[in-house]
């Protein structure tokens, strides 16, 4: 397969980005997209040209490390998979692919196809944690959990922190992220104990961080490459109204 | 000259030996601790765990990694699950069961001692991550659910669906935030570690590459923790992360840490076969698969032929010409043998021709048996992410026809060697996780990786480290501006100059796979004395050409991934060669290492308990050099090293 | 309290959600006074009068006002949010990702339309009834007529009597139509009443709602219409 290939290129933060275009041939249409890119770096560098930067690491769709926006979609074309878990078969032989980095206030770009996703962790820091010590702690059998419970917090946790929820979301808005943590926590009774004080200080966080608002268009689960549903957003709406109220 | 080893094991019984040496070592009270700064590299299972940890006891942490984010780390793709022995499941567990099958999972090559307290703190490890919210499996009653997996007899396996070292790192990765939040603990993500820096024979700091600016920073603490993982990409294809490698673990060998067992390698028996010439990464199945699912390959080979052709689908071959190998040779485990012995098996009938793509490389997988037994329904709920993910990559439904799998390089049970306190051959330099060699011996069982990483980050490092540090309470502020640090500082600038200057014809991909071929080929699942001189030789001549053909675009003080590859491209060919070596003087098979000249007559691993009952510990003695061997004697006080048997 | 309202973005979206949920009553209040002008023209200008200068019917306007002001205000206040978070550079390509709605998207749009709607409106009727009697007249010239201020029957019949405002008003529902099917189950979701089995269910409601309401006004406006005689059928 041949493919035209337009990719946003960057030099770094500080200056302006523009597309260039590229050809790779030959391409497999087993061949996964980023071995389609790291085929084209290998060509880049053999023509003494930076190859392009992107971030990956783990190829199996859970260490949330890529990204890009492929042909105006997070994580290209499939739902509910990463960017390093598409195929080359998904697109036309011959295609033009539109490859452009997370776009969004909060993730500034790096340098071409890469940003800085600290934002989240950021996030995360203000509250995204149980606050027990290494040790001190009960049995793990002690407190029985109904298995839709632990289900339903598994959904949340699946949650890779990618970013593609706010890089879709036309106002950037980091809920998707936030509420799975939040809600993933919520459900479990080790993570009630701090639920009100979580879901506040994260939310405050995420307002800090110039994330948007969200307007509940859903967009975010349709490209998380772990559909996770608007439905713990809902919860998190839920947990934090719940704690305001009682403030 | 060689190492003076000291295991420091302590004395008495094995099942006392922890407690009574948690006992007797020395703490480091909580105003003192607030004046030690320590370092540690890594944030998979083993580094934020341990990271949370001492920061919650109060030491002054810094951690590093070189994602974006300290959870990313390569233990986030672990997908079957983490064992511990708590008996949950009432089929006669222990810590005692789980202390055997470790040891006898890695062939007798770990120590007792070592693995004792692994099992023995496993339960533990379950208590913590349920508090901290990790939400394992559950049964119907609300209480933990378990799954069974190779090597064991028992389900002491606790998963999280297919995400349990996601899910086990997110709460170690939690901890951290919680201990980043308080103060406690600084990150640097983006950060690669180039260099370790030595003082008066003791770990100071590190120096560092700050992967978005290319900046070389400088920092200093009372103690350096390696939590670096395995060296698995060596092979260029394997099941790491594109990032994984060896360099932070070798440059501690290059400044005298012993490395052990290099040889010791794992492959995984159930990844998806290769496709072609420009892959750059392998996908592992998980192990959990072979709870359900039956191995085998066609008995005729005209069916093979015709596979190969296309003429004929998987389920078109009959029951009675389907064999099943693994249940035929192992009656007792079945298809949930070890996986140095599965992976095994299956290049055995891929050798024998029995292989059943276009390469010859792959067998089946099949979940028939399952499906016809518990229906599509449940089948879907226990693999059902692991299925869409297979047919993703291949364009294959497993629930139609069977998976296509083979072996590929997962683990590296060898590592930087530590004492029980986990400490290397250098004063303050700590290594834990699959960086170090300490705990699965030749073979590592599965579920127990995951085990270990939180073992030694939460439970073990957190209090021997003090045992050190209650050395250091007097010991003022490291300064980075010492001649020892200007010197570390020097090499790295001046490596990096080197790389950047050859400007050759091959991009380190390039001289990388060529690399993996060699390693593949010589030191995989087969090796030979004959196979091994080859590799060593074909390394070393490689190494030449890379120093010089190399072509390194950017710059240095830039985001520059070419370069980074290089660098890490720079320890692997000197890790390749290394694991040769060691895999030459290792004149037996065990566990993940076979040697084709030492196999029983129905071609199982041939042990040699007279003589290689040991750990081999290298020493680094210049680039170009032959490294020095030094054996640590295994001592079996409690076991008996017996050939394994998985048949009865 | 009153600061996580207007500073934090849920608190901001809670306010969104309440002014919302107010107004939709409203509107189907409004409506079903509406649908009275259709059976009983008397029925309707009993109500017009019942709602005039009237002290209570005063502090409904202005709580009504402020609901709407409020809605708008955090709307904007919101969407300028919005648009600094999306930051600078923009995507080149972007698709409709599945599933969702294009009124999700474009809410202030289509609120301005509706907005614009109103103006038109209070203009049409509300300057000419309850403004007058504030005013402390009775009557007003409307279209060469003399028309009672508490005789909104007969403010209607001549509206509609012309098409141009009979196509605008169902433009104007039109918009409010899109408005609703995303609002309304929205509402539930930003308090946070919403889940996996309930979304089918609620954004079936908002359908619901947001077709109600469409119908409910459009009917009286082509009843009129037709009633009076099609003027656009004999100009």
């Amino acid at each position: 397969m041949n493919f035209t290939l337009k990719i946003w290129r960057q030099k770094d933060a500080k200056s302006k980005g523009a597309f260039e275009t590229y050809e790779v041939e030959n391409i497999s249409a087993d061949t996964s997209f980023l071995e389609m890119l790291d085929i084209l770096n290998n060509n880049l560098v053999h023509a003494g040209k930076e190859p392009v930067a992107f971030d990956h690491d783990c190829r199996e769709g859970i260490c949330g490390m890529c990204s890009l926006h492929i042909d105006g979609q997070a994580h290209g074309p499939s739902q509910g998979a990463t960017t390093c878990q598409i195929y080359m078969r998904k697109f036309e032989d011959g295609a033009t692919i539109t490859i452009e980095p997370w776009r969004s206030a909060a993730f500034p770009v790096i340098k071409d196809l890469v940003v800085n996703r600290s934002a989240y962790d950021q996030i995360l820091q203000a509250g995204g944690f149980v606050s027990v010590r290494t040790n001190s702690v009960p049995d793990a059998n002690a407190i029985p959990i109904p298995k839709a419970d632990a289900d339903e917090s598994m959904d949340a946790a699946s949650c890779i922190g990618c970013g593609a929820c706010a890089a879709t979301c036309k106002n950037g808005s980091a809920m998707l992220f936030v509420a799975a943590r939040v809600s993933s926590l919520a459900k479990l009774p080790q993570g009630r104990v701090e639920a009100a004080r979580r879901a506040k200080a994260m939310v405050a966080k995420m307002d800090e961080l110039g994330f948007g608002n969200c307007t509940n268009t859903g967009a975010c689960q349709a490209e998380c490459p772990k559909s996770i549903s608007i439905a713990h957003i809902a919860r998190l709406n839920r947990e934090f109204l719940a704690a305001k109220l009682e403030d | 000259m060689g190492f003076k080893l000291d295991a420091k094991i302590p004395a008495g019984e094995l099942a006392q030996k922890w407690s009574n040496h948690k006992a007797a070592i020395r703490v480091v009270s909580p105003a003192n601790k607030r004046k030690l700064d320590i370092i540690i590299v890594g944030t998979g299972l083993g580094g934020a765990s341990a990271a949370a940890s001492l920061g919650e006891l109060g030491y002054n942490v810094k951690v590093f990694c070189i994602q974006d984010s300290p959870r990313r780390a390569h233990s986030i793709a672990a997908q079957g699950g983490i064992n511990a022995a708590k008996n949950y499941q009432n089929d006669n567990d222990s810590v005692y069961r789980l202390f055997y099958d470790t040891i006898k999972g890695g062939d007798y090559r770990a120590r007792e001692a070592n693995v004792y307290r692994l099992a023995e703190v496993s339960n533990l490890i379950i208590d913590q991550c349920v508090a901290q919210g990790v939400p394992f499996a559950r049964e119907y009653g609300g209480l933990l659910a378990n799954r069974s997996f190779g090597g064991a007899q028992v389900s002491r396996t606790f998963y999280a669906r297919g995400q349990t070292g996601q899910q086990l790192l997110l709460g170690a990765y939690a901890a951290l935030n919680k201990e980043i939040a308080a103060g406690s603990v600084k990150s640097y993500p983006r950060h690669e570690m180039l260099d370790l820096v030595i003082e008066d024979g003791e770990a100071r700091g590190i120096i560092a590459r700050n992967l978005v600016t290319g900046e070389i920073e400088r920092f200093g603490a009372h103690a350096v923790v390696i939590a670096t993982g395995g060296y698995g990409n060596v092979f260029f294809l394997s099941t790491n992360a594109m990032a994984s490698n060896g360099s932070a673990a070798f440059q501690c060998y290059r400044k005298g840490a012993g490395f052990a067992n290099p040889c010791f390698t794992q492959i995984h028996p159930t990844c998806i076969p290769k496709h072609g010439d420009q892959q750059s990464k392998l996908t592992l199945m998980s192990e959990s698969l072979r709870n359900d699912g039956r191995i085998w390959v066609p008995k005729k080979l005209e069916d093979v032929k015709a596979l190969r052709a296309g003429q004929k689908q998987p389920s078109e071959i009959a029951e009675e010409d389907r064999d099943y190998y693994l249940e035929r040779r192992y009656p007792a485990f079945g298809n949930l043998v070890p996986r140095d012995v599965a992976s095994r098996a299956a290049k055995e009938r891929c050798d024998a021709g029995f292989g059943v793509n276009e390469t010859g490389l792959a067998v089946f997988l099949d979940f028939k048996t399952a499906i016809e037994r518990l229906g599509k329904d449940i089948i879907k709920q226990r693999y059902g992410n692991l299925f869409d993910m297979y047919e993703e990559i291949t364009d294959v439904s497993p629930y139609e026809q069977p998976m296509q799998i083979f072996p590929a390089v997962h683990y590296t049970m060898g590592g930087i060697w530590v004492d029980y306190n986990l400490m290397t051959t250098i004063p303050g330099l700590y290594a834990i996780g699959e960086a170090n060699f300490s705990d699965h011996g030749a073979n590592r069982l599965g579920a127990s990786a995951l085990m270990q990483g939180l073992a030694d980050g939460y439970f073990v490092l957190p209090y021997t480290i003090g045992d050190y540090l209650s050395h250091k309470i007097q010991a003022p502020k490291v300064k980075t501006d010492t001649p020892a640090f200007d010197e570390a500082e020097k090499g790295v600038r001046e490596k990096i100059e080197k790389l950047l200057s050859i400007n050759g014809k091959q991009s380190v991909d390039d001289i990388h796979k060529r690399l993996g071929n060699i390693m593949w080929e010589y030191v995989g699942m087969a090796r030979s004395k004959e196979s091994l001189e080859k590799a060593i030789a074909e390394i070393q001549a490689l190494r030449k050409e890379f120093w010089q053909d190399v072509k390194v675009v950017g710059r240095a003080d830039d985001f520059n991934v070419e370069l980074e590859k290089a660098l890490r491209l720079v320890d692997f060919l000197e890790l390749g060669e290394l694991m040769a070596r060691d895999a030459l003087i290792r004149e037996e098979s065990c566990g993940g290492h076979f040697r084709v000249e030492h196999q029983t007559e129905e071609g199982e691993a041939k042990r040699d308990d007279e003589n290689f009952v040991y750990a081999a510990v290298w020493e680094y003695k210049g680039p170009d050099q032959a490294p020095e061997l030094t054996k640590e004697p295994l001592n079996f006080e409690f076991v008996h090293p017996a050939q394994r048997n998985y048949k009865d | 309290m009153s600061c996580f309202l207007t500073k934090s973005s849920l608190g901001k979206k809670l306010v969104m959600s309440i002014t919302g949920a107010f107004l939709v009553l409203f509107i189907l209040f409004h409506m079903s006074m509406n649908l009275t002008a259709i059976i009983s023209p008397e029925g309707y200008n009993a109500i017009c009068r019942f709602l005039g200068a009237n002290w209570y019917a005063l502090a409904g306007t202005a709580v009504l006002a402020l609901g709407v002001l409020v809605h708008f205000a955090f709307a904007l206040i919101l969407t300028v949010n919005n648009y600094r978070a999306r930051g600078k550079q923009r995507y080149a390509v972007t698709v409709t990702e599945p599933g969702v709605t294009w009124a999700s998207k474009n809410m202030l749009v289509i609120g301005f339309i509706v907005l614009a709607g109103l103006a038109l409106h209070l203009f049409n009727f509300w300057a000419k009834m309850q403004l007058v009697e504030v005013l402390g007249g009775h009557a007003s010239l409307v279209g060469g007529r003399t028309i009672a201020a508490t005789d909104g029957a007969a403010l209607i019949a001549y509206t509609f009597s012309q098409w141009y405002y009979v196509l605008i008003y169902l433009l104007w529902f039109a918009a409010l139509w899109f408005h609703l099917t995303h609002g309304v189950w929205s509402m539930f979701q930003t308090v946070g009443w919403a889940n996996d089995t309930w979304y089918p269910r609620l954004k079936c409601i908002a359908n619901a709602v947001a077709t109600l309401v469409f119908l409910g006004f459009a009917v009286v406006v082509v009843v009129y219409y037709i009633k009076g005689g099609c003027a656009c059928c004999c100009a």
